[in-house]
């Protein structure tokens, strides 16, 4: 799916329609875990202002949380990197592998790491990296890229998953069994675990008054990693900064609520200072976030603690697959943070959305996803973005709806010859026509009847 | 209270009973309505294409054709959403503005202004209410299944005073029917698919029509119904409010 | 310029004015009048285990008869000076060996049906995870309604390292089919004394 922009990959993946409807009924049935959790709190609506306004205040406040918590962090004896780009944030993880002799590293869930891409950048250089999420390393065994950013292998059924076990880890043909698979998957991830030298994590969030950070698991990978392991490098976007560590209290009520509609993920851990005989170092990313936070139309989509329920609840997201969006961060955030990283590779993304809405309202922290949705489709298209018939055609349009005689003659004109020469529009040109029925050409218009009948 | 009728320019040139319909409807509940004859169209198609910027023509047209009313009504809810929130007009913002404040869907204007409690209508049919996505979230016109706070919806209230009317709603009570504008044709896999998946969920209610606010939704249904050869029929609001036996 | 130059100038120049912080108000998050009943509830949804004793005897009886088929066998309840060295110095392959860890919590939430434990009573960071079963050890006291009392009373960043632990480790990635026993501990139980 590579290459392709969204409409053209959609269309390849509902050419499956019964493997269309298996993925967009179990991503729906995470919607309605979430919605059955967030209607248990009544105090929810409450919680999403307060998060809305919290994460505001990040956005305004940004560069004292940054430095409050880097002061703390380097007292508490983590060594802070700073990285402009994605480039620079690998060439750090590079530095601090090659500088400890490191030979194998694992890696629990970090989409920041999947937006630098990473672990292509580090198995160049000759360094083992591992996923251990489980639904990352069924898709890193298969050479994929993850479809969803919190059920990485949700466009997987179970066959796929033992046929791959099967090939890698040497387990039984045909059994599909996701206990007996994940048993082999933990099985064979404790090896790695206890081999690996360095574990990198991600970072849910990072408090500005305490310093310290948060990573969330249901799992235990992170925190299998990171405490096995001699180096635990935890990497971040810098707006995963909050003030305070009260405000946790919020954030972890809603995230896993969002995300699958658990009450808490099983690991909340809350990291703030290195073991004994540990280094502990957080990499701060900007990778085109500063650029976004100037944008006064963009700026929210910086509050995203990526909890996936925007994906849960798009009708298109359900029915074309994550890697349809052709990025690390797929579904309707991804469509909002994507073109600010990329707008030419980016430009499908916007569009691949009816604007309903569902997006916003289920989006924890209040951002109006829908809304910058359309905000993009202007930008692009005044970036010279668009397709040129597609420029073509809505000049045309905006002529024609300026000029009320045109519009009415061209209506006119339309209808009649969609009555005399139905080919005309009924043919495979005519994308509409191809799995619906064009409306009926009445001979008069709503106007026509009114001037017959009313003046 | 002076009333104008803002036609839809895909419901001028291909649903005009549904115009017809809805003129009715509000002159049979006391409204004294005009119907300026030079309007075209909001400018929707442009702006959800990301041409709001050529859209300036249009915007002019509307605010000529539109000023000077109490309030403006029409039959379609993404439509009036897109007046409420993009309509513009350099030389008359005063104008334009209240434009925008004083521009309702059908629905909300009977609930929310006319106050209608009542209506003489009567439609002995299963009917499936599809949620409009803009209508729904845009204006308000309904609760929304994401958000924790009270059911309600004005669509629905008014087919309750419906006699002989039985409405059912789909499982997936507001997921989006895949028009979009544009979208429909230029993600048409994604469109239609989602349109079959709004349809199968009504079949299973057995209804015998499909209804709405927004045209725009009905017609992408019924183009996929009728290319399958069903018998379900779609059929916009303003008909069955202004229904007799 | 370096980086860190770089991306706060960036920052600085690009963040908006404005937005101040919101009033939290602990008080008008959810309430439970029976916190035991709702603590066990959740936790026995996210498929962990309550036990309530009397008192501390009643807890090494529980303790023993959870034991009971167990090989190996951590208790880090009063840990000696003998248990941290030798938990500090075996090889993590020894640690993985661990039958059965338990470790004294000192927060258990209603709302979440987890019990928060720090470094000091976990000993090793990675004994909590490491082991095949994991028994906590909570005070009936310890007990608070939800997420925002928690957050009121413990200062989850005083030690280096702390975890709100709810139930066994699992997950959901094949297919959604629920799996409890992922990379963690495979079976949680709540000891609840008092």
């Amino acid at each position: 799916m590579k290459g392709m922009n969204h409409a053209d990959a959609a269309e390849a993946f509902i050419a499956d329609e019964p493997r269309t409807d298996w993925h967009d009924d179990t991503l729906w049935f995470v919607r309605e875990k979430r919605d059955k959790a967030a209607h248990g709190i009544p105090e929810w609506e409450q919680l999403r202002e307060w998060a809305s306004l919290i994460k505001n205040n990040v956005l305004s406040n940004m560069s004292k949380y940054l430095v409050e918590f880097e002061a703390k962090a380097i007292a508490n004896g983590i060594k802070v990197h700073w990285a402009k780009d994605a480039a620079d944030h690998n060439n750090i993880i590079l530095s601090i592998i090659q500088e400890n002799n490191v030979k194998k590293i694992v890696k629990s869930k970090s989409m920041l790491t999947e937006e630098c891409h990473m672990n292509e950048f580090l198995i160049a250089k000759g360094v083992e990296v591992v996923d251990t999420d489980l639904g990352e390393r069924i898709v890193q065994f298969r050479n994929e890229a993850p479809s969803h950013i919190v059920l990485p292998a949700i466009h997987l059924k179970k066959q796929d998953v033992s046929e791959t076990f099967h090939k890698h880890l040497g387990t039984e043909k045909g059994n599909n069994d996701p206990q007996y698979l994940t048993q082999a998957a933990r099985i064979h991830l404790r090896d790695k675990f206890i081999a690996s030298d360095l574990a990198i994590t991600g970072v849910n969030f990072a408090v500005a008054e305490t310093c310290g950070f948060v990573v969330c698991t249901n799992e235990g990978n992170a925190d299998m990693g990171a405490h096995a392991a001699k180096i635990h490098i935890a990497c971040m976007g810098f707006e995963k900064i909050i003030p305070k560590a009260e405000h946790l209290a919020v954030f972890l009520r809603l995230l896993a609520r969002s995300a699958t509609g658990q009450p808490i993920t099983t690991y909340s851990s809350h990291f703030s200072k290195p073991k004994a005989d540990q280094q502990l170092h957080i990499v701060i990313v900007d990778n085109g976030r500063s650029r976004q936070l100037g944008r006064e139309d963009f700026r929210n989509s910086l509050k995203c603690i990526r909890c996936a329920a925007c994906f849960n609840t798009c009708p298109v997201y359900r029915r074309s697959g994550g890697h349809s969006y052709h990025t690390a961060v797929a579904g309707p955030i991804g469509s909002i943070l994507n073109p600010n990283l990329d707008m030419k590779a980016n430009a499908d993304l916007p569009f691949a959305s009816t604007l309903c809405g569902s997006c916003s309202n289920v989006c924890p922290v209040k951002i109006n996803i829908h809304e910058q949705l359309w905000k993009w489709r202007q930008v692009i298209t005044a970036e010279g973005l668009a397709p040129k018939s597609k420029q073509i055609a809505m000049w045309g349009m905006s002529e024609l709806l300026a000029r009320p005689s045109i519009y009415r003659f061209a209506g006119k004109a339309g209808r009649w010859v969609m009555r005399v020469f139905p080919f005309l529009t009924n043919n495979k040109l005519n994308l509409w026509y191809k799995q619906r029925e064009m409306p009926e050409p009445p001979k008069e218009s709503f106007r026509d009847w009114y001037q017959k009948n009313k003046k | 209270m002076n009333i104008a009728l803002f036609v839809p320019c895909y419901i001028d040139q291909f649903y005009p009973q549904v115009a017809i319909t809805t003129l009715q409807l509000l002159e049979k509940l006391g409204c004294d309505v005009s119907f300026p004859l030079n309007q075209t169209c909001c400018g929707q198609p442009m702006a959800n294409s990301g041409f709001a910027a050529m859209s300036k023509g249009c915007d002019k047209n509307f605010v000529e054709n539109f000023r000077g009313f109490d309030y403006i009504v029409a039959p379609s809810g993404s439509c009036v959403l897109h007046i409420k929130e993009h309509l513009h007009d350099e030389q008359d913002p005063v104008a334009a503005e209240k434009i925008r404040k004083s521009v309702y869907e059908l629905t909300e204007f009977l609930v929310d202004i006319l106050k209608t409690t009542s209506l003489n209508a009567s439609f002995p049919f299963k009917v499936g209410l599809h949620t409009s996505c803009h209508g729904q979230r845009g204006l308000h016109l309904a609760s929304m299944s994401e958000l924790v706070a009270p059911a309600f919806s004005k669509p629905a209230t008014l087919l309750g005073m419906v006699k002989g009317i039985e409405v059912t709603r789909p499982k997936r009570v507001d997921e989006c029917c895949g028009f979009g504008g544009t979208f429909c044709v230029f993600e048409e896999a994604v469109s239609v698919k989602m349109g079959k998946d709004r349809i199968a969920e009504h079949e299973d209610n057995d209804v015998e029509y499909i209804t709405g606010v927004d045209t725009s939704c009905l017609m992408h249904l019924e183009g996929i119904l009728k290319r399958n050869g069903s018998k379900v029929k779609t059929i916009h609001i303003a008909e069955i409010l202004n229904s007799q036996l | 310029m370096s980086a860190r130059e770089a991306i706060l100038e960036a920052i600085i120049a690009n963040q908006p004015a404005g937005n101040s912080l919101p009033e939290i108000d602990v008080n008008a998050m959810i309430q439970y009048d029976d916190l035991v009943a709702q603590f066990k509830l959740v936790l026995e949804g996210i498929g962990g285990r309550l036990i309530q004793v009397a008192d501390n005897d009643a807890v090494q009886d529980m303790i023993n008869e959870i034991s009971k088929d167990k090989e190996t066998i951590v208790n880090a309840l009063e840990p000696t000076e003998a248990l941290v060295r030798q938990l500090e110095t075996l090889s993590l392959s020894s640690l993985a060996m661990v039958d059965l860890a338990i470790i004294r919590g000192s927060y258990g939430v209603a709302e979440t049906g987890a019990v928060w434990v720090d470094e000091k009573q976990m000993v090793i960071r990675i004994l909590p995870f490491i082991c095949e079963q994991l028994v906590f050890v909570l005070d009936r006291a310890g007990l608070v309604t939800n997420m925002g009392e928690a957050y009121q009373r413990i200062n989850t960043f005083e030690t280096g390292f702390g975890v709100f632990i709810a139930g066994p480790s699992k997950t959901a990635d094949i297919e959604q089919s629920l799996v409890i026993g992922a990379h963690g501990p495979k079976q949680s139980v709540v000891i609840l004394v008092g």
